[in-house]
């Protein structure tokens, strides 16, 4: 398992592309909204949060459709199937993967486009403890729809079809949370919220995960 | 005898061959009945005049939406547990009937909130669960549509109808758990209450019956369809094999 988790890595880092890809493309959104909003710090600081939890949300889908596609495509995701360790660990492995090239360094670099976006102070602890909690679970789901759609050979836009319905419980906790952090309310129960939908989508989308590529694999 | 034996493609045929004239006949009566009654034989709400009417489809066609699914879900579980094909297809069939159920239930639900709420869409708990689920049945559809191995299909498909039930089933009790929002809690429910008066209640369960049979009808049609476009394949397979 550590070996297939450090493989990922090391491809993910060295082949470059997706990974500095979801980063970028959550800078851009950061960059475009005031753009096309006007710079009015009072509108930003308003929307902030939801611009926020909307780029995460799409620059974790940006990355998704490669998670399974390459090792499919070359062979080693049958490989995976014979070896030992069961597909369920795979797929978790895959998601813990792709959470740590993809939603922890959105997670680092939220704080700065909240300045960007003018979000209020008091928003900032909220905003990296609900993506921190919150993004777990969009590379779990993630991984799911990935699973589902791995052998289509347009699987890109259906993948997010499918995916972003399923996104919608974390990015409504995870903006609510931010939200009432900027209004210097308490945000707890929304991050007790997403910290449920991350941990049982943990428990359970492994095996679904595991599941779908068995059948895409026969 | 057991229940299994409609498993086989031809029972089935058969037995839907038999049944679908008196499910659809009743089917036909029945919303004949519950709509003629509803809309023309009750009188008009003291608060809401004749809107109140849009409840006969309304209602029904919301059940319907979220029942819909489950019958997917349990088609699903079937199909990964036993490997019956029918079971598979019937799901199949049903998903694009459980989207019209629910494209009815969000414009008839507009269109009742638009005079009485002043809008017409509201992000309120109740209706964006049922919008979601609209989208779930967008992507099931979408993703039968995209697989070409038809087992292979199945068993995705499948998967991810186990994993979107979570979702019908937050939409189906979307109406118990949340008190905010504009939507109003359960008016037709078995428990006693806050209920709709008795000179609604009928007609519309008249009118539920109704739309339960024409979603069977509508099923076991699209079924037979399924199963015979299967056979065709499986023919002009054969005489390309020949020829």
């Amino acid at each position: 398992m550590k070996a297939l988790l450090l493989r990922d890595l090391r491809l993910a880092l060295r082949a470059g592309g997706g990974f500095g890809l979801g980063l970028a493309f959550f800078l851009m959104v950061a960059v475009l909204v005031p753009l096309g909003v006007g710079p009015e710090a009072a509108l930003l600081s308003k929307i902030a949060p939801g611009i926020l939890w909307v780029g995460a949300l799409l620059a974790c889908l940006l990355s998704l459709d490669r998670m399974f596609a390459l090792d499919f495509e070359d062979g080693s995701l049958d490989l995976m199937a014979v070896s030992p360790l069961p597909l369920e660990g795979v797929a978790a492995m895959k998601s813990l993967a792709h959470w740590l090239v993809t939603g922890l360094p959105l997670v680092v670099i939220s704080p700065v486009l909240g300045v960007l976006l003018s979000l209020s102070p008091q928003a900032y602890p909220w905003l990296v403890a609900s993506l921190l909690l919150g993004s777990p679970a969009l590379s779990l789901i993630g991984c799911f729809g990935a699973a589902l759609t791995v052998g289509l050979k347009r699987g890109g836009l259906i993948l997010s079809l499918l995916v972003l319905p399923m996104y919608v419980p974390t990015l409504i906790f995870g903006a609510e949370a931010v939200r009432r952090g900027a209004a210097g309310a308490d945000a707890v129960v929304p991050l007790l919220f997403l910290a449920a939908i991350s941990l049982g989508s943990a428990a359970i989308l492994p095996f679904a995960c595991g599941a779908a590529i068995r059948a895409n694999l026969k | 005898m057991s229940i299994w034996e409609y498993a086989n493609p031809k029972k089935f045929m058969q037995t839907s061959a038999w049944a679908l004239p008196w499910v659809s006949g009743l089917a036909i009566v029945l919303l004949v009945v519950g709509l003629v009654w509803g809309f023309f034989l009750t009188p008009d709400d003291y608060k809401q005049g004749s809107t109140v009417k849009i409840i006969y489809l309304h209602v029904p066609s919301a059940i319907m939406a979220t029942s819909a699914w489950f019958m997917m879900l349990a088609g699903s579980l079937i199909w990964l547990i036993r490997r019956h094909h029918v079971s598979a297809l019937a799901a199949k069939a049903a998903a694009p009937v459980g989207l019209t159920f629910t494209v009815i239930g969000l414009v008839t639900g507009a269109i009742w909130g638009q005079p009485m709420w002043g809008t017409w869409w509201a992000w309120d708990p109740r209706l964006t669960s049922f919008l979601i689920l609209g989208l779930f049945y967008l992507g099931y559809i979408a993703l039968w549509a995209a697989i070409e191995d038809p087992d292979t299909g199945a068993d995705l498909t499948s998967v991810l109808c186990i994993v979107g039930s979570v979702f019908a089933f937050l939409s189906r009790y979307a109406v118990l758990f949340w008190n905010q929002g504009l939507h109003q809690g359960a008016s037709v429910s078995v428990a006693t209450g806050d209920q709709v008066s008795n000179i609604y209640g009928a007609p519309l369960a008249v009118c539920v019956a109704g739309f339960v049979l024409l979603f069977v009808t509508l099923v076991l049609v699209r079924t037979r369809t399924e199963i015979r476009s299967r056979r065709i394949k499986a023919l002009m397979a054969r005489e390309r094999a020949l020829a």
